[in-house]
This record gives structure tokens, sequence and C-alpha cells, in this order.
């Protein structure tokens, strides 16, 4: 039969093989203290939820920012003393100064793209889900792993500092243009602030790789028997895809920052060529650098960052959905076949950001027609989505709302990508609010609404107790209103021509007539903001006052995950792996509810 | 150390190649699109105008053999490891230590080469490239000499005998990677200006 051994690390190479089942605490063999349970801990699971509360905490830190600058570009007429006696002189006379308002959507953006929805978002669930779905006791490299997470911190606490010195966080925008950010004279922002910024994010660079390469062979190499690729759950193929992109991408990201690091202080001009800088009134030496090779650089990542942020959320609806549908998913080997477009393709449509810069327009036309072939496998995955839904059982639970929620956002903020795709009609659109309502809808909001859709669901699973329902649909109706009340409106003022990145607008007497407007969205932005503050209090509420689960499978789900101990032990099932019978989505087949992956086949089954 | 616990099971996993192995081979991919980016860079910022060359200097010739021979090191280090020749094993893993530690101090003679003859960091031509991309080289040779060392202390610890090829199979072949790579990026170099 099967056996299972431990290896004990640090004790030479003491094996200790046992093949006994019972209780569940039967694999903690070592001791464990404060220190290595909860803090230094290699346990996937408690990993899981470092990434989780890390990436709640910088959320609401990001939020409280959209918040900040909503308030500047709702009310640009009103002063708020309260603001000085908080930010000082970011805020001189209750009104938010431009370099403050440069820095707090810089930093909105990096902090909710890099650190919430790649970091927190493939964090916590590449890190629940690989190991329980597949059947592992753990990573491939605990340890790694465990790395991954403490260089997500250190990435964390570089960034918030870099919050609190004198010259102020990076200003540049999320995406870091140079000349601007190579140059301090230019910019308050792109003083100590840019090194910072360039140190948290190499930092970020080096969590996300040692995570992905994690994820990749674990998927690859760990699986329990009988568990083939085409019988893993949905999930574990997004987060694969995403780590490919991701440990393919970043790396070249880090290649971009270290020119500009040189850029900056090491007298090279990389991306620097004939500049004024009217702050000094000095003409700067630099010659033949092009700022357009930082641009190709950082949108190399870029594109295939936004996916990476996507990618799980699809995983993650998709397995919700068709357990809270009672049915399997529609397409399931369309969707892999979609996952695997839309990877290939991201690596392949970086310069749809860089229409506008001079690029040659017949390179521009490839661009145009690759980049709208993304639609396709995207519209693939939607139509098996809401074909899943057609005619299910379906439960709306929290978690399916969300998931739901998710696909509503993903097919409108999809459609303005293919606007945004064609390069003739991304001359007037590039820059505007348009490009801010396009991506956060399909993006931002959507993947807020995948990870919600995951954390409702799993959230049994990490603690073992349940989240208030009360509180949980108000916390999606209010947000699934409040995001399209948001940024549909910002479509219009992007048509109108109206660009982003501009601290007021009164200027502009073509845009008064969106003032109205501007205080309607910022109003809901705060309301919206508030309810994940609730959401945050039903979270930490429930960790501990929740009620119990009391069963082992409460969704009657097929999945690997719902067979283990309501409260599993590091090591995750106490007696043998279960082995897998077939693939993770026998919902309502052959008059059955459901079907755990682990129930062998009967006589007259197929294979699948 | 903090002591963990590393469950492996062993029938029930389908294993054809060790994880940390595989781990290896995916991190290499990750590296080798490092550079791609960098060389990426190098060849789109060549078309532009102020591009400027320099002549490669005779360091980095004597440091590419030094580098091929540390593989042939590295390589015997593993066999005598498989044929438990301890002894020769430490002797083979302390030789490719040393050639890669001369390895780093020759590329670093090659830039003192350089800079001396006027290709400083002033500029965005072939020698500022070559500082980053090759800089960034010796930073992943060093790399693995630290591993080289990690490996050497634990030969040299008589009381715990570990006949654990995985560790041995995953610092040769970075070993190799790095070399290839060098390879690649001098004959880059060479050809490219
Ligand atoms: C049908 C699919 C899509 C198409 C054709 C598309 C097209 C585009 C284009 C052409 C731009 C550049 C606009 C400009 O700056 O002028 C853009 C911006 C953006 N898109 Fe999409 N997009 C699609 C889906 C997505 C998805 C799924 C995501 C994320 C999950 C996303 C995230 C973004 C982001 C973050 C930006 C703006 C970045 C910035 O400038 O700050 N897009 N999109
Ligand atoms: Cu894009």
């Amino acid at each position: 039969m099967m056996s299972t051994d431990l290896t004990i690390h640090g004790h030479g190479e003491a094996v200790v093989s046992h093949d006994t089942h019972g209780g569940e605490h039967e694999v903690h063999h070592h001791k464990e203290t404060f220190i290595t349970k909860y803090v230094f801990s290699q346990d996937h699971k408690m990993i899981c939820k470092q990434f989780l509360i890390t990436g709640m905490i910088w959320a609401i830190l990001g939020g409280l920012m959209s918040v900040l600058f909503r308030l500047q570009l709702g009310y640009p007429d009103s002063t708020f003393p309260w603001l000085e006696d908080v930010l000082g002189k970011w805020a001189k006379g209750g009104k938010i100064q431009p370099e403050a308002y440069y820095a707090l959507v810089t930093m909105h953006g990096t902090v909710l793209v890099f650190f919430v929805l790649t970091g927190g978002l493939s964090g916590t669930f590449a890190n629940f889900l690989i190991p329980l779905q597949i059947g592992a006791r753990d990573m491939a490299s605990p340890f790694l792993n465990m790395l991954s997470y403490w260089f997500f911190w250190m990435a964390s606490v570089v960034m918030i500092t870099s919050l609190f010195i004198e010259t102020g966080p990076a200003s540049g925008g999320w995406t870091i243009y140079p000349p601007l950010s190579a140059l301090g004279d230019a910019n308050m922002g792109s003083k100590g602030g840019m090194d910072y910024w360039i140190t948290a994010m190499a930092l970020f660079v080096v969590s996300s790789l040692l995570g992905g390469l994690n994820y990749i062979t674990t998927i690859l190499n760990m699986r329990t028997k009988g568990m083939s690729m085409t019988r893993l759950p949905l999930t574990i193929w997004a987060i694969f895809f995403t780590a490919t992109l991701g440990v393919l991408s970043f790396p070249v990201l880090l290649s971009g920052l270290i020119l500009l690091l040189f850029d900056r202080h090491a007298g090279t001009s990389f991306y620097l060529s004939d500049i004024f800088i009217a702050a000094t009134q000095k003409a700067l030496p630099n010659e033949g650098g092009s700022p357009i090779l930082f641009q190709h650089l950082f949108w190399f990542l870029g594109h295939p960052e936004v996916y990476i942020i996507i990618l799980p959320a699809m995983g993650l609806v998709s397995e919700v959905m068709a357990i809270n549908s009672r049915k399997p998913i529609f397409g399931y080997m369309a969707m892999i076949g979609s996952l695997f477009a839309i990877t290939i393709l991201a690596f392949l449509v970086w310069a749809h950001h860089m229409f506008v810069t001079g690029l040659n327009p017949f390179l521009g036309s490839v661009f145009v027609l690759l980049t709208l072939l993304i639609a396709v496998p995207s519209a693939i995955k939607v139509f098996n989505w809401l074909t899943t839904l057609w005619r299910g059982n379906i439960r709306l639970t929290p978690a399916m709302l969300f998931a739901i929620g998710f696909v509503s956002m993903f097919i409108s903020g999809g459609l303005t990508g293919v606007f945004l795709g064609n390069s003739t009609l991304d001359i007037h659109l590039h820059d505007t609010y348009f490009i801010i309502a396009h991506f956060h809808i399909v993006m931002g909001v959507s993947a807020f609404m995948g990870m919600f859709c995951g954390v409702y669901h799993w959230f049994p699973k990490m603690y073992g107790r349940y989240l208030n329902n009360t509180m949980s649909y108000i916390h999606f109706w209010v947000t699934f209103a409040g995001a399209y009340l948001i940024f549909w409106p910002m479509h219009y003022e992007g048509l109108a021509g109206m660009p982003r990145r501009y601290v007021e607008y009164q200027g502009w007497a073509s845009f008064n007539q969106f003032g109205d407007l501007n205080r309607f969205i910022s109003t809901v932005a705060m309301v919206v903001f508030a309810v994940q503050l609730m959401f945050v209090f039903n979270f930490f509420y429930s960790i501990f006052k929740g009620r119990k689960v009391t069963t082992q499978n409460p969704w009657q789900a097929n999945t690997l995950e719902w067979t283990t101990p309501i409260h599993p032990g590091h090591g995750n099932w106490p007696g043998e792996i279960p082995e897998v019978h077939r693939w993770a989505y026998d919902y309502g087949k052959d008059g059955k509810d459901f079907i755990l992956q682990t129930e062998p086949l009967g006589a007259d089954e197929q294979h699948h | 150390m903090i002591p963990s616990l590393e469950f492996k099971s062993v029938v029930d996993q389908n294993k054809k190649i060790h994880p940390h192995k595989f781990i290896l081979w995916v991190a290499i991919g990750s590296i080798i699109m490092m550079f791609a980016g960098l060389t990426s860079a190098y060849i789109v910022k060549r078309e532009q105008p102020g591009w400027t060359t320099y002549t490669t200097p005779l360091a980095f010739y004597y440091s590419t053999a030094v580098i091929l021979i540390s593989s042939l090191t590295i390589f015997l280090a593993g066999k005598s490891f498989t044929e438990r020749r301890m002894i020769r094993y430490r002797k083979m893993l302390a030789a490719t230590l040393i050639l890669g530690l001369v390895f780093i101090l020759l590329q670093w003679l090659g830039f003192r080469h350089l800079w001396a003859t006027g290709t400083t960091f002033h500029g965005s031509g072939a020698g500022q490239f070559l500082y980053i991309i090759a800089g960034l080289h010796a930073l992943h040779v060093f790399g693995g000499v630290i591993a080289l060392f990690v490996l050497w202390l634990r030969a040299r610890n008589t009381r715990i005998r570990s006949y654990n090829m995985v560790p041995v199979d995953v610092v040769s072949t970075y070993w190799h990677f790095v070399d290839l790579l060098w390879i690649y990026l001098f004959i880059f170099f060479l050809m490219v200006q």
C-alpha cells in the first residue's frame, strides 16, 4: 500500500515512516512554537493567511488613498482643515497639494495592482488551493514558499516606509515612466521615494518568482495518484498559467528597473536624452537614451501583469460557479484552451499601451490585430460561464453572487477593451478617463469580485467558521452597484476628452459640465469604501465568533480540499493522501447531486 | 535552522524528476528572460543615434576559458560523488569554487580596463550595457559560488554523511547554466556591436 515518509530537515536525514491512519494531529511530529506556527511558518495554509491578511491591510491603505484623491476631484473648491491635521504639509490649507495628489494616485495604482491583486490574490489562493486541491502535503519547497512571503513582507515595509520620507513616495504614476522618474530634480517624487519604489518592487519581484517557481513545480510534480492534468479543477489551471506568466515577465521588469537605477545614480543614459529641467534651469549632458525603451520593457511585464491579476480570479469564479449551479462547468477543455491562448497572447500585445508613442504605424496595426485576438478566448470564457449558469440549480450564496458579479464586470470592461485595441480610436481615448473606466472595471473590480468570491467560498475551509451572511449580502450589492456607478460615467468623461492624472480641471471650460458628476462619483466611492471596511470587520469578527463549520463539505463540492478534516493540520490529510478517480465537475450526474473526486468509477461509468 | 517537516510521499505521487531540480529549471527559464530583456534592449538601442562601442578587453577571453574549465571540474565533482569518492569530490568542488572566484576577478579586471580606456558609465552604448549585463551575470556566478561553498562545507562534515545526489545535481546544473549563459553573452557582445 501507500506509505508516507516524513523527512525532518535540520536533523540530518532522519526518516520517519508510518503507515497508520488515525487522529487529526497525527502528522504533527515536530514541536511547534508560536514563531514556527504563525510567523516563520512553512505550512502553506498559514502562508496563505499571511498573504491574505497582508493583502487586506494593503487594500485598506490603497483604498484610503483613492478616497483622499477622490475628495479632491469631487470637491475641488472646498477645503478640509482636518486633512492638514492628518497629512501636514501635503494638505496645506486643507487642500491636497499637487505633489500629494500625484503621490496618492501613484501609490494607489502600485499598491492595488502589485501588492493586493498580485501578491495578495495569487499568494492567498495559490498557497491555499494548490496542495489542497491536487492532493499534496505541501508545496514542492515549503522553505522557498516561506521566503516568498517574507520577501513580500520586506517589499511591503520598504514601500510603506517611502510614504513617510520627507520628499514623499514615488509620484510619476504606477508605470513610472522616465525621464520623469529618472530625474530627482524634476519632481519631488522622483527623489528618494523613487529609490524606495524600485527597491520595494525588486523585492516584490523576488517574492513573486519564488512563489511562482513553487506553484508551477508543485502542480506539475506533486499531484496525487489519479490526478491527471485534465482532472484538475480550473482553479489550479488558472494559477498554473498565472505563475507561468509571472515567472517569464517579472524578470524583464527587473531588467528595466536596473537600467533605470543606473540612469538615476550612475550617470548612464539608457532612457535619457536632450533634457532641460525648468526647475533648475539646467541642460543635462545625457544623450542617446530612449524613454520609449523603458515603455517596452515595462509593458512587456505590464500587459502580462494584468492577466496575472485576472486569471486567478477566473479560476476561482469557474469553480464556484460550477458548484453553485450544481452543474459541470461548461466546456472544461475550452476553458483550459482559452486560458492557454490568453497566456500566449498576453506576451504579444504589450505595444497596445504605446500606440501614441510614435510607434511605427505598421507595427501598430500588427499589435491591433493581436490585441483584438484576445477578445476571442475572453469571449469563449464568458460564453462558458453563462452556459454553466443556464438552467442551473442556482444557489445564490455570497460567493456565487460575487462570481456572477465578476462575469458582469468582465463583460462590461472587456467590451471597452475592444474600443481601445483599435489604434485609431485609441489616439482619441489614450490617457483619458475612458482608460480609467476600462481597466478599473475589467481588472480592478473584476479581480476584486473574483477574490471576494474566493474568500467567501473558502473561508470555512480556512478558519472552520462561516462569515456572517447579512453583512456578506450587503457587501455584495453595494459593491456591485457602487462599482458601476463609479466607473460607468467615467467612460463619458473620457469620450469627451477629459485626461487622466490631473489634480484639477477647472481650467478647462469644456469639462465644467462634469463637476456634478465628479461629486457624485466621489460620494459613491466613499460609500463603497465604507462597505469594504464592513467586510473587513466581518472577516475578523467571523474568524473568532463566526458560526462554526460542522460538516466536512459544507458546499457539497467535489474537490479534494473538502475531504480533509475541518481543521487540517500540517500535511493536510491525517492518513494517506486520497486517490482521485474522476474530474472535479461531476455535479448532477446519474441522479446524484455531486460525486467527490475520490469516488471510484461505477461499473457503467466512462473514464474522464 | 528552523526544524521543519517536509512531506514526501513515496509511492502515491508521480515524480519523474525531483521537484527541487524542476524548480531550478523553471528558475533558469526566468533568469533567461531577464537577460533576454536586456539583450533585446541592447539590440533596440543599437539602432539609435549616439551608440558607442569599445574594444573587448583581453581579460574576458581569459575569463571565458576559466569558466569553461570550471564546468569540467563541477562535472568531475558530480562524477566523483556518484562513485562515492568523497575526497576527490571535495577537491573538485573547491577547484570549481576557486575558478568561479577567478572568473569574477577577471571580469572585474576587464571592467577596470574598459573604464581606464574611456568607457565609463556616461552614455548609453555597448559599454554601458556590458557593465550591467556582465555585472548581473557575475552576480549570478557569485550566487553559484555561495552554493558551492555550502556543498563544500557539508562535504567536510564527516559526522553526517549524505549520499543524496539532488543538491549536487542542482548546483552543477546551475553552474553549467551560468557557464553557457556567459558563452552566449560573450558571443553576443563580440558579434553585435
Ligand atoms: C478584450 C480584451 C482587452 C483589450 C482589447 C484591451 C485593450 C487595451 C488597450 C488598447 C489599452 C491601452 C489604452 C491606452 O492606454 O490608450 C488598455 C489599457 C489597459 N487595460 Fe485593457 N484590454 C482588454 C482587456 C483587459 C483586461 C482583461 C485587463 C485586466 C485584467 C486589462 C487591463 C488594462 C489596464 C490595467 C490598462 C491601463 C494601464 C494604464 O495605462 O495605466 N485590459 N487595454
Ligand atoms: Cu494591455
